[in-house]
């Protein structure tokens, strides 16, 4: 499913002293299959907008598209719960809205609310606990006898059982360690190949979205600041730099040997291997002055 | 996110009633109650009401919102009117309308009944508009100091309070993402039978009953780690002093009471 | 003497029959040094600063601080030398507003009020945040209210500070604002500081890290030391810096690197001085 934002204006407690924009005039467009990377600090709007992919907020202006579903400023929606169906939210900290007595109840919740058959929901837990690299005996257990890394993932079992075809992820690495990081991403970035979903990452990690996405949203103050081919976005240092926000490591990296050493190394997402060797290659040359 | 959330009705200010001691807030209405209940001419309902309006004017508080905090109330107020009006049967017939009649005593009655629950609410809501929460709480702990000596746990209450006050916003937040993360599992809190409705709560409440536990726990640990140990030998930051301005609004207050009992029949 | 924390031996589990946390730990740390302790989650480490301010007692072996072996008899006073910053920013917030929450310490040992009135602005301008005083909790940021947890701690004017996991919930900009903080406080005081991390940042600014790998001491040495074996504690699921992982790719190319570099500037100096060489 693709996903349009339109001209949204989102606009918190409208008409009193607490009036709030939190987005404004925001346009983007993710195709369907592909995975897209929201960047921006907190305050920035990226919570507000991905409340908006399944109607959890409707605009003030403009319209948002997902698939078939549009969901227009004004107009009531009345197709809110097949579109909640078919878009997957991972909230931060999703492991806080667990809550059944047994971690297969738990991941049963939405397909049950969603009217899925018995039979039906016994299979996508047991897919959805494979997706999540958890053993099929966990579902007998209480979600609130797990440590932290196995409740996460058993909340988002509960989120993939319902067969979303948009998955959104709100800063789903939070809190982990750099392992437990590493594998969460590389999982999600499997199951976004495997099921051809349509993914939106919204994360504080450059790396993460150099990594993994299609596209990037720069965000800041409610705006649209940058867009574009992550590594296209990402070398634009000093716009990015305006807005208080990390380049990769490795771009910056990068622009102080080109500074100090005099040297440019285009760097197309190459391994650090690869890196070592242009390094050494383009060093090895020394064109002698300093 | 809106970070404008307000407790309770306060309404920051810096009138002379906000700016009042909360103990001489509390005093006064204490004693405004038992003065209401003694009031029973013309004259000494007059004198409470002129002070009781004149002070609410004197807070600044918008009459909007004065008004927004009585209307729970004005059903009440005017159903003990009614009440009287067409229950009671004493006094005279004053006159009839429509071959009902209505009483003299019973409109009277009705009337004064209505004017003190009026009197006692208006009065009283002027304390929560004027004054932040946690200054009730200081004002609490320090009125009930005495209470100590009978162990009764002063300290402990006002602390609860306190944490409770500043953990309202905290957990009004957490019920906000729990119920999106909930309505995007397909949990509909809007519709349905009162039955469907009472159970969609369910999956809000654990969370959050699970998750103000583990708050509990680790706040519990810090407090620990930052040397609380009860309220023996502790100093406090939080100050109440009794101005110029309380003394002389208590010396006020007294001239009404004075002129109140004075009016009596 | 300089050995101001000492854990000789210690061990720890949380129930009878549950297996132990902590085996056999042995460190010892000095006055006026940056310690950051390292492992990944569940390996003990915040085991480790619960013990150190008696939060936790050990089950066995000794926990000195200050050359005293912390007991059931003088754990407040052991408290009052250690300061503690948790991982979660609003799970520490005890006060209404700022000023409260800074107090709350001092309110607990007694010190009088004159003294508090004086002592909360200057502790909020320690940590850059003496704007804020009158502020309530939930208009602050994640970074703003981990710093006014710091001004809390420095307001009592401890020896030892413990960091545990104080920036693992917040977004780059605010690790970074505390990372500032506490490097200032570190310069500014003989604060022996104890971070405990996964913020390759803040382990990079120590003066030593001590590995911790279920529930052992792993490795001990300076940061240079640490990332010099990126094998290993790849392993252990540790990260290493960009900058220690390009050092090894260069090296297995056969470029000789002198020094184990730690940020980039070091490694673009390297680079400079090998240029001829190459």
């Amino acid at each position: 499913m693709e996903l349009t934002f339109k001209d949204v204006n989102y606009i918190y407690s409208p008409g009193t002293p607490f009036e709030y924009r939190a987005l404004e005039n925001f346009s983007m467009h993710v195709p369907s299959g592909s995975f897209a990377a929201v960047i921006g600090h907190t305050g920035s709007g990226k919570s507000t907008l991905i409340q908006h992919i399944n109607g959890l907020l409707q605009p003030t202006e403009g319209t948002v598209q997902v698939g078939g579903f549009v969901i227009e400023a004004g107009k009531k929606n009345k197709h809110l719960r097949d579109l909640r169906e078919k878009t997957g939210i991972v909230f931060q900290y999703p492991e806080h809205q667990l809550f059944e007595e047994t971690v297969e109840k738990d991941i049963a919740f939405g397909p049950k609310n969603f009217g899925v058959e018995e039979a039906e929901i016994e299979q996508r837990v047991a897919d959805a606990l494979e997706a999540v690299q958890l053993s099929e005996e966990m579902k007998d257990k209480s979600p609130f006898d797990l440590s932290g890394g196995q409740m996460r993932r058993v909340a988002i079992a509960g989120v993939l059982a319902m067969k979303p075809e948009v998955l959104v992820l709100d800063e789903p690495t939070a809190g982990l360690d750099p392992r437990g990081q590493k594998e969460m991403m590389e999982m999600f970035y499997r199951l976004h190949e495997q099921e051809g979903l349509t993914t939106v990452l919204v994360t504080h990690s450059m790396e993460d979205a150099l990594t993994y996405a299609d596209s990037v949203v720069i965000m800041n103050e409610g705006k649209k600041f940058m867009e574009g081919e992550p590594l296209e976005v990402f070398k634009q240092k000093e716009q990015l730099r305006d807005v208080q926000l990390d380049v990769p490591e490795v771009l910056a990296f990068l622009e102080k040997v080109e500074n100090r050493l005099g040297v440019a190394i285009d760097y197309r997402k190459q391994s650090l291997a690869e890196l070592a060797k242009d390094l050494t290659s383009e060093l090895g040359r020394g064109d002698g002055h300093e | 996110m809106n970070n404008s959330m307000i407790i309770g009705q306060y309404v920051p200010g810096h009138s002379l009633i906000h700016r009042l001691d909360p103990r001489t807030k509390i005093l006064i209405i204490f004693f405004f109650v038992i003065t209401v209940f003694f009031a029973n001419s013309v004259w000494s309902y007059a004198i409470l009401t002129a002070f009781a309006i004149g002070t609410a004017l004197a807070t600044r508080v918008p009459l909007s919102f004065v008004a927004k905090g009585l209307k729970p109330v004005w059903f009440l107020i005017i159903f003990t009117f009614l009440l009287h009006l067409f229950v009671s049967r004493q006094g005279d017939i004053l006159f009839t309308v429509l071959g009902f009649p209505f009483y003299e005593e019973s409109l009277i009655q009705g009337a004064t009944l209505s004017l003190r629950f009026f009197l006692l609410i208006l009065f009283t809501s002027l304390l929560t508009l004027t004054t932040s929460p946690i200054e009730i709480t200081d004002a609490i702990e320090s009125l009930l100091h005495p209470l100590k000596r009978i162990k009764f746990p002063v300290h402990e209450l006002a602390l609860m309070m306190s944490i409770s006050l500043r953990f309202i916003p905290t957990l009004m937040q957490e019920a906000e993402k729990i119920s999106k993360a909930q309505a995007s599992r397909g949990v509909d809190f809007r519709t349905g039978s009162i039955k469907d409705r009472m159970s969609a709560i369910i999956p809000l409440l654990i969370p959050l009953f699970v998750s103000a536990f583990k708050r509990a726990e680790e706040l519990a640990m810090a407090m620990e780690a930052r040397g609380y140990q009860g309220g023996e030998g502790r100093t406090k930051i939080r100050e109440l002093v009794f101005y110029k301005k309380d003394y002389s609004a208590f010396l006020f207050f007294l001239l009404v009471i004075a002129a109140t009992i004075g009016t009596r029949m | 003497m300089s050995e101001q924390v000492e854990f000789r031996n210690v061990s720890f589990r949380y129930q009878e029959d549950a297996p132990r946390v902590l085996k056999d730990v042995d460190f010892s740390i000095d006055r006026g040094e940056w310690v950051a302790i390292i492992g990944h989650n569940g390996s003990g480490k915040s085991t480790i600063a619960k013990l150190m301010n008696g939060l936790l007692f050990a089950e066995s072996g000794e926990v000195r601080v200050s050359g005293e072996v912390i007991g059931e008899e003088n754990v407040w006073d052991v408290r009052k030398q250690v300061g503690m910053v948790f991982q979660n920013p609003d799970n520490q917030f005890v006060g209404t507003t700022v000023r409260d929450d800074v107090a709350f310490g001092m309110e607990n040992r007694g010190i009088p009020r004159e003294d508090m009135l004086r002592k909360v602005p200057e502790s909020l301008k320690a940590v850059q945040m003496e704007a804020y005083e009158e502020h309530e909790p939930h208009r602050l940021s994640g970074g703003q209210k981990q710093r006014v947890a710091i001004a809390g701690v420095l307001a009592v004017a401890p020896d030892y500070m413990i960091l545990d996991e104080a920036t693992a919930m917040l977004d780059p900009k605010g690790r970074q604002e505390i990372l500032e903080t506490v490097r200032n406080v570190q310069q500014e005081s003989d604060l022996t500081l104890i971070t405990i991390t996964h913020d390759l940042n803040e382990i990079v600014a120590a003066d030593r890290v001590i590995v911790m790998n279920e529930g052992e001491v792993w490795f001990e040495g300076t940061p240079r030391e640490v990332f010099s074996h990126k094998e290993a504690l790849s392993r252990i699921g540790l990260d290493v810096p960009f900058v220690a992982k390009l050092t090894e790719e260069l090296r297995s190319q056969g470029v000789h690197v002198k020094e184990e570099p730690l940020n980039h500037e070091e490694m673009v100096e390297e680079l400079w001085n090998l240029r001829s060489k190459m």
